[in-house]
């Protein structure tokens, strides 16, 4: 028999509403997998009787015959930064240990109300900030794929959806969601051998999300196939008045326009994007990409986005500017974590509490953040950065004028193992280099896997669309998809 | 109008005022929530997730605090910004949850305006002056602390949390204590004609920021200070009087004014340091990236436009232009925006009453509200909207006295008795027989009589005593009770001591 947990969603969901299984086998299976995978420390909360509870649901809704929602019959994880109602929501901090919302974000709640079950609450790098996932309260997660050759070294699973590249990656839950600042769901789904995709900003409501940087922050899914992604976008995204930043536009329907034929397609090579040192192995599965685009039918161009080399200065001004600002809420008032020493006044407790509850790199950059804003510092810095910011649109615009895509690698290197570059924020800073740009114009972008590296660790390929273009990313995806025959799954270890 | 100026030791003193006014927008939601703005509930029952800041809340702004903020700057004819952006203002303190004020600190929504101010109602042509209006923005206002409830520690109310307020940011254009009571006064009329500000002071809808320096004459600006939150024109008239005569004698001591915060004291009529510009708060402002940029289209203008009343300028000129009312009655009359429309309203039900055109009776309509109703709401310590007698009914009593039915005296007392009872003025006078009468023969008796029992006081009229005219009136007004039609009664004694 199949193992239920080796299902992508689409197949849940179409062998759930076939009758193959009830949505019950498929919950306690993915229920067994977390429980038995603590050693990844992927979940912050396990919610195993939700994950029941909704399956219960949908084989009763089956049972009297009713019409079974998008994802009935599927459970998921859903990432710590997304406002769960009724269940710790912690965004991995110390300062919101404890805090459960009365409320349920827009997306958990639109994936709720398709007929989805929680697993639980996924880890992530504190506040969304990191690229490996070391910077959460809870601890790191750890990827479930090892280098080859007996080498035991505890990799990264990529950040800051850690919790939710290694739990798909190692079967605990077939798709997740994630949230993408600048790369936090392309990068680790790249190191964990799985795709994910951020859509076009303003898709996805931003309303009930712990908010790290809100002019970049956009929610996504993360699974195994790029169709599980296309459909599990089309129940996340779609206008919210509460969120005034979201695109009051219909859904398109991805999943039906899915179409690995790229005959008529332009697929743009930005050159910036293969700087001297560029990891051989990388280049070569980009050069291999751009050979599966080409087979798929598409045309390929050369392009220049002259002002990429900006844009890490530029996105770790312009995100720690907005969540200095974004994380002044936690001030030990009205929720979570509160230090207050014996006669403190609100100075003392505003300062107790803000340093017993953030994190070594959540206070680096609130005060990076706090340093470009100040008086002084303003227009050298937050001001320039804006503009900047204008020029790097401007480039992709430039660049879609001569082609429908831009094809590059989602990350310079493979998964590095833990602590391999905690001691140096730059060069974490650095793992963002591919992705960041696409984040500043707010393009939708995606991460499919490519193949291994000499070591035996996925790699990942970068698909970066014109605004509201996700068809293309995913379609462009799925061609990559089935011609690279991405089936390498970790061995498990945990 | 003469300048304004104080006399130090070294001479004369200018005084240069500039007011930023803080007026909370009349709407039943918050500027980017849906909870309630009602004053006076019970703390923290009209919050919102988004007021407390809560994870992963966000704002959107309400359209009809927007649209207030409009109407208000098209009321002082005031440039409006088509395209407008929402800055935060960052700052910790325990009653503002997010950690910043949403504010518009570089684009404002409303840009230069004006405002017209009359010192001296009675000579509105020759003491009038243009107030410039820098910026009208809006923003959030912060809650409460309240530091009585517990020994040791502060509570929050997050009541007031996102209240909508507007800042409307005067030119540094005023010169005196009367100028600036004068201008808040006027801002408030318009406001409340505008209906985008309810106006009380008392309950904190509106408190002014007032900015003062003084200089020689004619000088260079002096440094200023700012006094904040002074809540009613004529605490903001004693600030500016109070704090010009410290800056002078600081100044004359050979000191420096320090540019400050300061508070006003009420009770020792005095302003205080509050904190200096050294230990000022650095806002970090920078655009809102929650919010997209305010873009209003010209249907949306349009409609804002549409819905303004008259306002009280221009209320005021037609009162006097096309309604014959003196200068000072038209500016009274107008001053507020619920006295004109009940005085309106009483016009409108006058000439109904008494068949003629609005200006043919406003004259009178506007004599008996100002003297007699306002004399008797003072008497009785109410104000118009409490008045026991509404427009209609004074329109009746205002018909009796004008068809000659009532003398002035005799519509005194039906009044009286009109406040006291609710009953209608024809009611009273058939019930009362306070009719007053033109009937000779009853006049001419009473006549005749008084002049009979005042044979020595004629002779004096007659041998050149004309003052003593008004007693004989008054004589035989009394013999009848008050109820003889004055004229006839002023006629008939003239005829009789002629005789």
């Amino acid at each position: 028999m199949t193992n239920l947990t080796d299902l992508t969603v689409a197949e849940i969901r179409d062998g759930f509403r076939a009758g193959d299984f009830s949505a019950r086998e498929v919950a306690e299976g993915f229920n067994a997998n977390v429980a038995a995978a603590k050693a990844l420390n992927a979940f912050i909360v396990e919610t195993p009787e939700k994950a029941l509870a909704a399956a219960d649901a949908a084989d009763a809704a089956k049972a009297a015959g009713e019409t079974p929602g998008a994802l009935s019959g599927v459970p998921i994880g859903m990432k710590d930064l997304f406002c769960t109602e009724g269940v710790q929501t912690t965004a991995a901090s110390h300062m919101l240990e404890g805090f459960v919302p009365t409320y349920e974000s827009t997306v958990s709640g639109k994936l709720w109300a398709a007929g989805a079950g929680m697993l639980g609450k996924l880890n992530l790098d504190q506040f969304a900030m990191g690229s490996s996932n070391e910077t959460s309260y809870f601890g790191n997660v750890i990827s479930p794929w090892k280098r080859g050759g007996g080498d035991n070294a505890a990799l990264a699973p990529g950040g800051s959806s850690g919790g939710s590249s290694s739990a798909i990656s190692a079967r605990l839950c077939p798709a997740a969601t994630g949230t993408d600042t600048g790369g936090s769901i392309r990068q680790p789904a790249a190191f964990t051998g799985i795709s994910g995709i951020k859509p076009t900003y303003g898709r996805c409501s931003r309303w009930g999300i712990v908010a790290f940087a809100s002019s970049l922050d956009q929610a996504g899914p993360m699974a195994r196939t790029v169709r599980d992604n296309a459909l599990l976008l089309e129940v996340m995204a779609g206008f919210d008045p509460k969120d005034s930043t979201s695109l009051d536009l219909a859904v398109p329907q991805w999943e039906a326009g899915l179409s690995s034929n790229l005959t008529g397609k332009t697929v743009g090579i930005p050159k910036e994007y293969r700087p001297d040192g560029l990891n051989a192995e990388i280049a070569a599965l980009w050069d291999q990409g751009i050979a599966w685009l080409k087979d798929a039918g598409a045309n390929v161009v050369e392009v220049s986005l002259p002002h990429t080399k900006y844009a890490l200065p530029t996105y770790y001004i312009i995100a720690p500017a907005e969540a200095s600002s974004n994380l002044a809420r936690y001030d030990g008032v009205r929720y979570g974590q509160r230090d207050l020493p014996d006669g403190a006044g609100l100075q003392d407790m505003y300062a107790a509490t803000r340093a017993a509850g953030f994190g070594p790199e959540v206070k680096r950059r609130i005060m990076i953040g706090t340093y470009v804003l100040s008086a002084g510092f303003y227009d050298a810095y937050y001001t320039q950065a804006q503009k900047v910011r204008a020029l790097i649109s401007r480039d992709f615009d430039r660049a879609f004028e001569q082609c429908d895509l831009l094809l590059t690698p989602t990350a310079p290197s493979a998964a590095f193992t833990l602590g391999e570059k905690q001691a140096d924020p730059l060069a974490m800073y650095l793992n963002d280099v591919f992705t960041v740009p696409a984040s500043l114009a707010g393009l939708p972008a995606m991460s499919v896997p490519g193949g291994l590296d000499s070591q035996g660790l996925p790699l990942g390929l970068q698909i970066i669309g014109k605004a509201l273009d996700e068809q293309t990313v995913l379609n462009a995806g799925l061609a990559i998809e089935e011609r690279a025959g991405f089936v390498a799954r970790p061995d498990k270890w945990w | 109008m003469s300048d304004y100026r104080i006399q130090g030791a070294t001479g004369e003193w200018e005084v240069v005022i500039g007011l930023e006014v803080h007026a909370q927008v009349t709407s039943n939601a918050k500027l980017f929530s849906g909870a309630a703005t009602a004053f006076g509930a019970e703390p923290n029952t009209q919050v919102s997730l988004v007021d407390a800041a809560m994870p992963g809340m966000l704002p959107v702004p309400n359209r009809e605090c927007i649209r207030q903020a409009v109407r208000t700057g098209m009321a002082i004819d005031a440039q409006i910004n088509k395209w407008s952006r929402f800055d935060r203002k960052n700052y910790f303190y325990a009653d503002l949850p997010q950690g910043y004020q949403i504010s518009q600190l570089y684009h404002p929504i409303v840009g230069e305006g004006q405002i017209e101010i009359v010192l001296d109602e009675k000579n509105p042509e020759t003491s009038s002056k243009v107030i410039g209006v820098e910026r009208i923005h809006v923003e959030q206002d912060a809650g409460k602390l309240m530091h009585d409830q517990h020994p040791t520690s502060s509570y929050v109310d997050l009541n007031r949390s996102g209240v909508a307020l507007m800042e409307i940011v005067s030119r540094p254009d005023m010169r005196s204590p009367a100028e600036a009571g004068a201008y808040l006064a006027k801002l408030r009329t318009i406001l409340r004609y505008v209906g985008s500000c309810d106006g009380n002071m008392d309950q904190g809808s509106m408190r002014a920021d007032v900015n003062v320096s003084v200089r020689k004459p004619g000088g260079e600006l002096g440094t200023r200070t700012e006094t904040k939150n002074v809540n009613s024109v004529r605490f903001v008239m004693a600030v500016v009087e109070r704090e010009a005569s410290r800056q002078v004698d600081v100044l004359e001591a050979g000191g420096k004014i320090v540019q400050e915060t300061r508070l006003y004291d009420p009770d020792k009529n005095e302003t205080r340091s509050m904190r200096s510009k050294e230990d000022a708060h650095d806002y970090r402002y920078f655009p809102d990236p929650d919010l997209l940029p305010l873009v209003l289209d010209d249907a949306f203008l349009d409609e804002c436009r549409a819905s303004l009343p008259e306002l009280p300028d221009v209320k005021r000129k037609r009162y006097e232009q096309a309604l014959g009312l003196s200068p000072y009655n038209a500016a009274t009359l107008t001053a507020d925006a619920d006295t004109a429309r009940w005085f309106e309203t009483l016009l409108t039900e006058s000439a109904a009453a008494q068949k003629k055109s609005e200006s043919d009776v406003a004259k009178a309509a506007a004599n008996w509200l100002l003297s007699d109703l306002y004399g008797a709401l003072n008497r009785l310590g109410k104000s118009l909207e409490e008045s026991p007698v509404g427009p209609a009914q004074a329109a009746e009593l205002l018909a009796l006295v004008a068809d000659g039915t009532l003398s002035g005296s005799l519509a005194k007392q039906v009044f009286e008795i009109m406040l006291e009872t609710g009953d209608g003025a024809g009611k009273i006078v058939e019930e009362k027989g306070l009719k007053q009468t033109s009937d000779t023969g009853a006049i001419e008796a009473a006549v005749a009589n008084v002049l009979a029992n005042n044979a020595d006081k004629v002779e004096q009229y007659r041998g050149g005593k004309e003052a003593l005219f008004g007693f004989f009136v008054g004589q035989t007004m009394k013999a009848m009770q008050g109820k003889a039609n004055p004229q006839v009664v002023n006629e008939l004694v003239k005829k009789a001591l002629a005789g």
